[in-house]
């Protein structure tokens, strides 16, 4: 009951209810049924201010960015380059730290061509983690095979945690770079950065945080952090999908070679020879996305205008809220038990397939993600099939928790 | 009975059904009644790719008729296949292959068509075609 109580009065401080007025998605019915959206770490959704400054870009902006001579050309890139700006001061960063990608994926995928390219060779070793989504290990053995280096894993442990005392011993010489995710998209632990990119350090060895499943929930600051990389994508932070940043230290990006050859990365082109831009620009060749660059900054504006400390102390009580009541539902085995967590709860119900519940769950209104979440080393570790995921946003309230409590029960009695 | 017949007749068998947690309850029981795969077939070259759970299909070829025999470790999944594997299990090759399987969208179960539904009915669909396809090509060959 303590939970509830001062649920409450946190409710009544973030105010969800005007919040969901926001988002008109939460407003549709699915299978007739009101919608009860718990699929936030796949993609978030958009409110108005977002919705509204895409059609605004459409009607009032649109044109292509740089060298342009003509008025929209110059509203277009004064707007992307103001949004550039207002990434940097989220993340406490410099505008030209700061790298338009398509999402966290190209932003890992850039990292692990261009810095691999500068500083990778034969025979050295990256290290990630057994928790990392496949965006953050794929690129990664991608490279080692590029270069003939050696991909080390960080293990976990039953209840979800990195094995901190492992990771100090992969940490050597011959390590060049660590690439870890600050929140677990699976498990929603939080991962100790500042201790990995403290042990790090102190051998010179940069640290890349995916930070994809972080930044919709808590502040970053990358120069508090002095982390080396940091990206994420819009689309999970209420933002437009197609659109992610990349914070890079000028001081490795500076030294590493373009990861796409184009428009607007170059400085001069002659038929024999090119001369590459100065980063940002020398990571983003072509034609950018203008529209979702821009609209990112909106997204940004509106999290800020409600405050991350309320959306994260309303986030954690809901995903209290969430695990007590499941915890008490007999056969229910959370994944994930950190005691830093965002609000992801990964379960499984003994004796039945995530599938099953995520149909039956559906059929009920209420969208949730089943299967391995693109960790699929992680869910090998735990020995189970895929975990029932459902994560929660700031707009989501006690009441659409107990509706799934109620579902669930309803689809475990059917498949029993 | 045709292939057509038993559409026909599974299309009967969901119209008392029209709430959706008596329809699933449905698909569960059927789930429950499909011909068992010996455990022997239950490896990869019997599993079908594209599903999230796991589905291992088996088949048979006995006087020019195709036979059937299903698992998955999802009761949902394999209440689908067995549904499938109802319509087909008996018929000949010439009679599965042009087969279009309209009784799906028909009991209003067509949301598991997308062909990246996690519970890939269309990727059964596609493997008990191909196996149809090299079934008939053995029986040309003899």
């Amino acid at each position: 009951m303590d939970i509830v109580i001062k649920s409450t009065a946190l409710n009544k401080e973030l105010d969800v209810e005007t919040i969901r007025k926001d988002f008109p998605i939460l407003h549709t019915k699915v299978h007739g049924q009101p919608l009860i959206y718990f699929d936030n770490a796949a993609t978030s959704q958009k409110p108005l201010a977002v919705i509204n400054a895409i059609d605004t870009y459409y009607k009032e902006t649109n044109s292509n960015v740089h060298r342009g001579i003509h008025y929209l050309s110059n509203k277009a890139t004064n707007e992307f380059e103001e949004s550039r700006k207002t990434i940097g001061t989220h993340l406490n960063a410099s505008p030209e730290e700061i790298i338009y990608t398509r999402g966290t994926t190209e932003a890992i995928n850039l990292v692990a061509f261009s810095f691999g390219e500068a500083f990778v060779k034969i025979g050295d070793e990256i290290i990630i983690s057994q928790m990392e989504h496949h965006s953050n290990i794929v690129p990664w053995q991608m490279l080692c095979e590029r270069k003939n280096a050696i991909l080390k894993f960080i293990p976990v442990t039953e209840n979800g945690e990195l094995k901190m005392e492992e990771f100090k011993k992969l940490l050597s010489s011959k390590t060049k770079l660590v690439a870890v995710n600050h929140v677990s998209n699976t498990l929603g632990t939080i991962n100790p950065i500042e201790e990995i990119i403290a042990s790090a350090h102190a051998k010179n060895i940069p640290v890349l945080l995916d930070g994809a499943q972080a930044v919709p929930h808590m502040k970053v600051d990358v120069k508090k952090l002095d982390v080396d990389f940091y990206c994420f994508s819009g689309h999970k932070l209420f933002g437009p999908t197609g659109i992610g940043v990349l914070y890079g230290k000028s001081k490795w990006l500076n030294k590493m070679p373009p990861y796409q050859g184009g428009g607007e990365m170059i400085k001069q082109v002659t038929l024999e020879k090119t001369t590459y831009n100065e980063p940002p620009l020398r990571f983003e060749a072509g034609t950018p996305n203008i529209e979702a660059s821009i609209v990112l900054a909106r997204a940004i504006d509106y999290i800020n205008k409600i405050g991350l400390d309320k959306i994260a102390k309303h986030e954690h009580d809901l995903l209290l809220y969430a695990t007590e009541k499941l915890e008490k539902i007999e056969g229910v085995r959370i994944i994930g038990t950190a005691p830093h967590k965002t609000s992801v709860v990964s379960f499984i119900v003994e004796g039945i397939h995530p599938s099953d519940i995520g149909t039956l769950l559906d059929k009920q209104g209420i969208a949730v993600r089943t299967g391995h979440h693109c960790t699929q080393p992680l869910i090998d570790f735990f020995k189970i099939p895929g975990t029932v995921r459902a994560s929660f946003a700031f707009y989501n309230t006690f009441e659409e928790i107990d509706i799934f409590i109620k579902a669930l029960n309803k689809a475990i009695s059917m498949l029993k | 009975m045709s292939i057509e017949e038993t559409e026909n007749e599974i299309v009967e068998e969901f119209e008392i059904f029209p709430e959706w947690m008596e329809k699933y309850e449905h698909i569960i029981e059927i789930g429950n009644s499909v011909p068992k795969i010996d455990e022997k077939y239950k490896d990869e070259a019997h599993e079908i790719k594209g599903c999230q759970s796991k589905v291992w299909l088996h088949s048979e070829l006995k006087d020019g008729h195709i036979f059937y025999s299903a698992d998955s470790d999802a009761i949902i999944t394999k209440g689908l296949v067995g549904l499938v594997i109802r319509v087909f299990s008996g018929h000949t090759p010439e009679e599965i292959l042009p087969a279009n399987l309209s009784f799906i969208d028909k009991i209003g179960l067509h949301e598991h068509l997308s062909p990246t539904r996690s519970n890939g009915l269309t990727a059964m669909i596609k493997q008990i075609k191909l196996d149809a396809l090299a079934q008939q090509a053995l029986v040309t060959k003899k």
